[in-house]
């Protein structure tokens, strides 16, 4: 349910009902309706218990998901191991930060972290934002896609993640290709998205954006889901060996995520880099 | 032409003056991530807690007491205040590593209950075979502050201040936005987040405006150190339900136990002006005295006790006789009101309450205390795992989840301990019998007992 990707010359913006068309255009995963719908999110984006009130909690397992990934692939150094700042000299990059719900509390961890999208609009938040924390000083967001930033920062960062992104993009193998050129070897990826399952169409998008409206309508298009297995083969087509995956089960009442077993809704993936 | 440069001098004067409490106010007061207030049991032992938690160890701490600094002496003399420490809070206190001092100084270990009822002689045990070898710890309050203080004075990120009276919360309105704390003596602090212990009388309660649902007993406790006549082994904790409220002995050593004892307001003034004797006798008499009783009660007990046997289930037969009572120890006795308090709600924006701030009970089962030291063992998990997943501190997800995993327990636990209150609270002779044979079937039935023993170390 987030944002994305390759920035688009700005004269090349396309009107909305064209957005496939400008989706295709040359490098770019991007598709340019949803960088729309997702621009026009910017005001409640920060408020908690708002519309993207199930990302913020996400947080809850999705850090730790990344935490505890990075810990057990033994990146972290043993010192830093239940400390506040368990990531302390590690470089991440966070495609499609948007608005940086998922990018300030691994900031607080201690890592560096760029964030990365094709939404202009969220960046401009989202180095707002940053400047409530006095601490978060190691953030550097940059109006960029990850194929355009690949160029330039290959083999750089220690991880790469991406939460509720590929989903929204259009050419995954290119954006997988992109995110892996940016690890070091052995660096790690961390991947969230929805299932192409009956129950996701159903819940996921049906239910979630028209019933329960916890999801922006229009987030989510059934036939760019990708199921585990497929996401799978694109890592290790790119040369990344996968080390978990997991369920997540969203319960609206609570607004809790909690881990399952069962990956048929959404699921989260953690892969490493030959 | 000198009194206009007299005045112009004042004037000039009184400028400077002003310029300088204007650039004293301007100032940006020292800031703190967590501010305590109140330094008791619960207070220094939060502190501690906090302070050792890996996870938060880039946080400042402080901790403002009102009173002086703790100066702890070992006498002979016991203190009349003492606390039964339930397993979760000895755990809790060898995690930050003040048990070992006051195990290296004093302390009473409970491996058997006895509770009875006055009117009906029904009883209760808890033996240490059912209750994992130790039911509680017996610790004088003052030395386990004392033993948390040892620790706490070697940790860097943790300041105390003595003596401080406190003026002014100013409590966030938005999620960015700071507690200010005003002291008396005009400083300022500001905190990202305030933790109240700062017991019954709470003041950041008060600036929070929250609920608190809270009557007075018609009852007093009186406390007292006891000489006992035996000298062997003390480990029995004795509790006897009177009319007028229960009386209770704990050991401290062999010959000497702690008194707790419940009664109304005007027979606790009148036991305390006794002389040591007369308050002997009266101790005694509370302790052994038969109550008239009525036949009906007893045969109805003595029936169920029949059917337990027949059952070959424990029953009141197995009763032992508590110790006798020679002596007070001289200045030992006083009495303090006793009341039952909630806060309907435990946090706001920014700020959370914490031990007797949160909830106050009656003494009866012996878990005030405990209830505040599961606060701190919650909270610092919660504030710890907060700080490990990047949030800031203080934020209302957060408390809120301390909150309902607190109440969720507390609740339950302070409205049994109320609802035993009232029920050994009266004479009323139908009342009695049910509560009598309540009370021996659920001592014929372990996993009854064990689940309430699991519900109280907890």
């Amino acid at each position: 349910m987030l944002s994305r990707i390759v920035k688009l010359p700005t004269n090349r913006r396309v009107l909305p009902g064209t957005a496939n068309v400008s989706g295709q255009t040359k490098n770019s995963t991007v598709d340019q309706q949803q960088i729309t719908n997702f621009n026009e999110l910017k005001t409640n984006w920060w408020i908690e218990d708002g519309i993207m009130k199930p990302l913020h909690s996400l947080n809850k397992i999705r850090v730790p998901f990344v935490r505890d990934g990075l810990i057990n692939t033994g990146l972290v150094h043993k010192q830093f191991v239940n400390t506040p700042q368990p990531l302390k000299n590690l470089q991440l990059l966070e495609v499609g930060c948007g608005g940086g719900i998922l990018t300030e509390p691994l900031a607080r961890l201690g890592c560096t972290i760029t964030g990365i999208d094709a939404a202009s609009d969220l960046i401009n938040l989202a180095k707002e934002h940053k400047k409530q924390d006095p601490r978060l000083t190691c953030i550097h967001y940059n109006f960029d896609t990850v194929e355009n930033h690949a160029l330039t920062h290959a083999g750089k960062y220690d991880g790469v993640v991406a939460s509720e992104v590929i989903e929204h993009v259009n050419d995954k193998d290119v954006f997988l290709k992109s995110c892996v050129a940016c690890l070091k070897p052995k660096g790690s990826i961390f991947l969230t998205t929805l299932n192409q399952t009956m129950l996701t169409w159903i819940f996921g998008i049906i239910v979630s954006e028209n019933v329960l409206r916890i999801v922006p309508k229009g987030a989510h298009e059934w036939d760019k889901l990708m199921q585990p297995h497929r996401l799978q083969k694109l890592l290790e087509d790119n040369g990344c060996r996968t080390r978990v995956i997991h369920g997540m089960f969203y319960n609206f009442l609570t607004n809790n995520w909690s881990w399952i077993s069962d990956t048929s809704v959404s699921y989260a993936i953690h892969a490493i880099k030959n | 032409m000198a009194k206009n440069s007299i005045l112009l001098l004042r004037n000039y004067m009184q400028y400077a003056l002003n310029l300088h409490t204007k650039t004293y106010c301007t100032k940006t007061p020292p800031h703190y991530d967590i501010i305590i207030v109140g330094g008791g049991m619960v207070g220094t032992t939060l502190a501690c807690t906090l302070g050792k938690n890996s996870k938060l160890s880039d946080h400042r701490i402080l901790l403002l007491e009102s009173g002086t600094p703790h100066n702890w002496i070992k006498t002979e003399k016991y203190s009349n205040r003492v606390s039964a420490l339930n397993l979760n809070t000895y755990n809790l206190m060898n995690k930050i590593g003040a048990w070992k001092h006051i195990a290296e100084i004093r302390c009473s270990s409970v491996k058997n209950m006895q509770i009875w009822d006055a009117i009906s002689d029904v009883m209760i045990s808890f033996n240490h075979e059912e209750v994992s070898n130790v039911a509680a710890h017996i610790v004088e309050n003052d030395l386990l502050i004392y033993a948390v203080g040892k620790e706490l004075c070697c940790l860097k990120n943790v300041e105390v201040k003595n003596q401080v009276k406190i003026k002014e919360f100013v409590l966030p309105q938005q999620p960015s936005q700071n507690v200010f704390v005003h002291l008396n003596e005009g400083e300022t602090f500001t905190c990202n987040l305030l933790l109240g212990c700062d017991g019954a009388q709470s003041q950041v309660r008060n600036a929070m405006g929250v609920n608190y649902i809270s009557w007075k007993y018609d009852q007093m406790g009186v406390v007292a150190t006891l000489k006992l006549s035996e000298a062997n082994e003390n480990v029995t904790a004795w509790q006897r339900f009177l009319p007028t409220g229960p009386i209770a002995i704990l050991p401290l050593k062999n010959n000497l136990s702690s008194l707790v004892w419940a009664t109304t307001p005007d027979h606790a003034r009148a036991l305390i002006e006794l002389k040591e004797v007369d308050f002997v006798d009266k101790i005694n008499d509370a302790l052994w005295k038969p109550l008239d009783n009525s036949s009906i009660i007893q045969e109805s007990t003595k029936a169920f006790n029949k059917l337990l046997e027949f059952f070959e289930l424990p029953t009141s037969n197995e009763k032992q006789l508590p110790p006798k009572v020679i002596g007070v120890d001289p200045g030992s006795t006083a009495a303090f009101p006793l009341g039952f308090g909630h806060a309907t709600n435990y946090v706001k924006q920014g700020v959370a309450l914490v031990g007797d701030a949160a909830h106050r009970v009656h003494p009866l089962a012996g878990q005030g205390v405990n209830l505040g030291f599961g606060d701190v063992s919650t909270l610092n998990k919660i504030l710890g795992e907060a700080v490990y997943s990047g949030r800031s501190l203080g934020q209302i997800t957060d408390l809120q989840e301390y909150e309902t995993l607190r109440q969720r327990h507390n609740f339950p636990t302070m409205v049994a301990i109320d609802g035993l209150h009232k029920l050994y609270n009266t004479e009323f002779p139908p009342i009695v019998l049910l509560r009598s044979l309540g009370l021996q079937f659920t001592h014929a039935l372990n996993p009854l007992k064990k689940a309430i023993i699991n519900q109280a170390a907890r």
